[in-house]
Formats: C-alpha cells, structure tokens, sequence
C-alpha cells in the first residue's frame, strides 16, 4: 500500500476488508542504498499501520530485500542485515516477499539466505515467483531450492502469483499457493476462479495486486462477486477469501483480526 | 455449478471481444511496416493451441510462452520481462 493513495484504504474499508498484509517488494526502482530500505522498513512497520488503522484496517507486513535488487549480493546482506531489527516490530509477520525474478545465481543465493533466516526465526514465509516468461522456471527453481531445506515446514511457505502452469507444481509440493489478481498481463478473477474449480481451496489464497503499476486493490472483493456470478455458495467465497487466509497467516501469533 | 449455457450468458460477449482483438492486433502488425520479433513468433506459436479439443489450453498456452530452459542465468541483463523467451 506504500504507492497507493488513502482513497484505497477507504475503499477497502467500504468492501469489508478486515485486514492487510502487505510483502516488502520493489517499489518501481532500485534504492540507492541501504538508508533507502532502512526508510522503507520504517514505512512498513510504523506508518502504513497507523494509516490503515484510521480506516478500521489492521496492517500486517513481510520483511525482505526483493529479489529484483537482489542481485549484488554483497548489497542484499547489507540490507538483511537490517532485518533482524525489525522482525521485533509487534505487525511483521514473516519474510517475504522473497524468491527468483530473473533467475539469476545470485538472486537464488540470497532466496536461500532469506529461507534460513526464516527457518531460525520459526517465521512464515511469502514467496514471489517471477512474472510472464521467467515463471515457470522460476518456479521450478524455488521448489527444488526449498526441497533442500530438509527441515522446512512447509506449511508455512506461500508461494504467490500462480497461474495455470505452476499451481500444480506447488500443491504437489505441499506448500500454499496464492494467485494474485490484476488488472491486465497477469491472472484475471476469471481465471482465478476457474483454478479455484479445478484445484479446490485446501491451501489456495487470492490477493490483489496493490503496487505502483496497473493493479486494483479492490480486485479480491470483485472476484468474490464473479464467485457469486458462477453460482459459487457463499460459504465457499468465504473460504477463500476470508477463512484461508486466516489460517495460513493465524501461524504467526502476531496475526489476530 | 453453472451450465454451459449459463457460461456463455455471462462471459460470451466479453470472450468474442478478446478473440477480435487478438484479431485485429495481428492484422495491425501485418499492415505496419518493419519486421516483426520473437514475440510475434510466439503469440503465432501459441494460436493453434486455441483449437485444440483438449483441456488445459490456458496451462499449455503459457507453457508455450515460458523460458524452457533450466539452468541459473550467472546475470540479470534487464529486470524485467517481455511475456516471450528471448532466442
């Protein structure tokens, strides 16, 4: 919600939106220093909770150096560094978002450092998955590196921004799967639903895109409406875009809504 | 679940106009001048697979799109992407 104005909370408020749980990611270009993140983190952890609360709105967060400025390694550290600080503040709720963007050696290094920072921390874990052609090899990627982490709880991993080619090779795997909504270019509510129908809802989520490009935070609320439209019950809208959530951020004791 | 028919009452109309807009996209690149590049190659690659009479088009469309390599790239040469594999 960094690059969204006020109007959005508002909004969110006026659909029912109980809580949010916003990842660190990239905000649209590379920060020049790790000042840039400490700022950012501060934001994060202070001030998006206070402006979401004006609204009736819990503001939750994840804590990382996205992989898109994960690239220089030597970088990356400096700014997980500052993590550990911040972990303490009583709204963060796990590391993420985390994961591959071009799928580079060094972005999957400093993927992997992240993972064990969780797994010291007992920490849930959001995982982003690189968008259009890089996906599907990224995602393949990120499943063999977690497959590593012998002692990973998988339960606690969500892996986000699924479409019809990884969903399965994520639930096969175990972990949660969150399909992100937009606008254009990436999954559509239709879509959504038609993985919903074929996948079922055991460990699936739906958020929506909510950054500085082209994205609607109200796309959640209207996907539930495009449920009702495909005759879906209304316990089943509930599932998935109240309850499921729920149990996979309630394994943080930080998460109360 | 909805029927058929009840799918086509809600999302027919909005179905034919992606389909004509796939449509005139490619009489538009076809009446522009210059070449065209791998992105265009891969939406062409991609159309057959609308006719096929087996499930999963939309999974198999964007497998379609997908880098299919496996190994780690040692280097990011941009941060983004373009929906197509490079060559």
């Amino acid at each position: 919600m960094v690059s969204r104005t006020t109007d959005d909370y508002e909004k969110l408020a006026l659909s029912g939106c109980e809580a949010i749980c916003e990842p660190a990611f990239w905000a649209g270009f590379d920060r020049s220093s790790t000042d840039g993140f400490y700022d950012y983190f501060r934001q994060l952890t202070e001030y998006e909770p206070k402006r979401a609360a004006k609204y009736g709105i819990k503001h939750f967060s994840w804590l990382c150096i996205n992989p898109k400025e994960a690239d220089d390694p030597g970088f990356a550290r400096e700014v997980m560094s500052l993590i550990p600080k911040f972990l303490d503040c009583p709204t963060v709720l796990g590391i993420g978002e985390i994961g591959l963007n071009k799928n580079t050696r060094n972005e999957l290094t400093i993927f992997e450092e992240h993972v064990q920072l969780a797994m010291d921390r007992e920490l849930p874990i959001l995982i982003h998955t690189p968008h259009l052609e890089d996906k599907l090899k990224g995602t393949r990627l990120i499943l063999d590196s977690l497959a590593s982490f012998s002692k990973l709880d998988r339960a606690k991993v969500i892996i986000d921004h699924v479409e019809e080619h990884t969903i399965s090779h994520v639930l096969d795997a175990g972990f949660w799967a969150g399909m992100t909504l937009y606008p254009e270019s990436k999954c559509s509510p239709h879509r959504a639903i038609d993985m919903l129908e074929i996948y079922g809802t055991e460990r699936l989520w739906m958020n929506s895109a909510c950054d500085w490009g082209n994205s609607d935070p109200l796309a959640v609320p209207k996907c539930a409406l495009e449920m009702k439209r495909r005759q879906h019950h209304p316990e089943a809208i509930e599932q998935i875009i109240y309850h499921n959530p729920r149990r996979f951020l309630s394994q943080s004791p930080r998460f109360i809504v | 679940m909805p029927s058929k028919k009840d799918l086509l009452d809600l999302q027919f109309i909005d179905a034919r106009h992606k389909l004509i807009e796939i449509a005139a996209f490619l009489d538009r690149i076809d009446r522009h001048p210059g070449d065209t590049d791998y992105r265009f190659e891969a939406m062409k690659n991609a159309l057959p697979i609308l006719l096929s009479s087996q499930p999963g088009r939309a999974r198999t469309i964007l497998e379609s799109f997908s880098d299919s390599s496996t190994a780690l790239s040692t280097s990011a040469p941009f941060q983004g992407a373009f929906g197509a594999p490079l060559p």
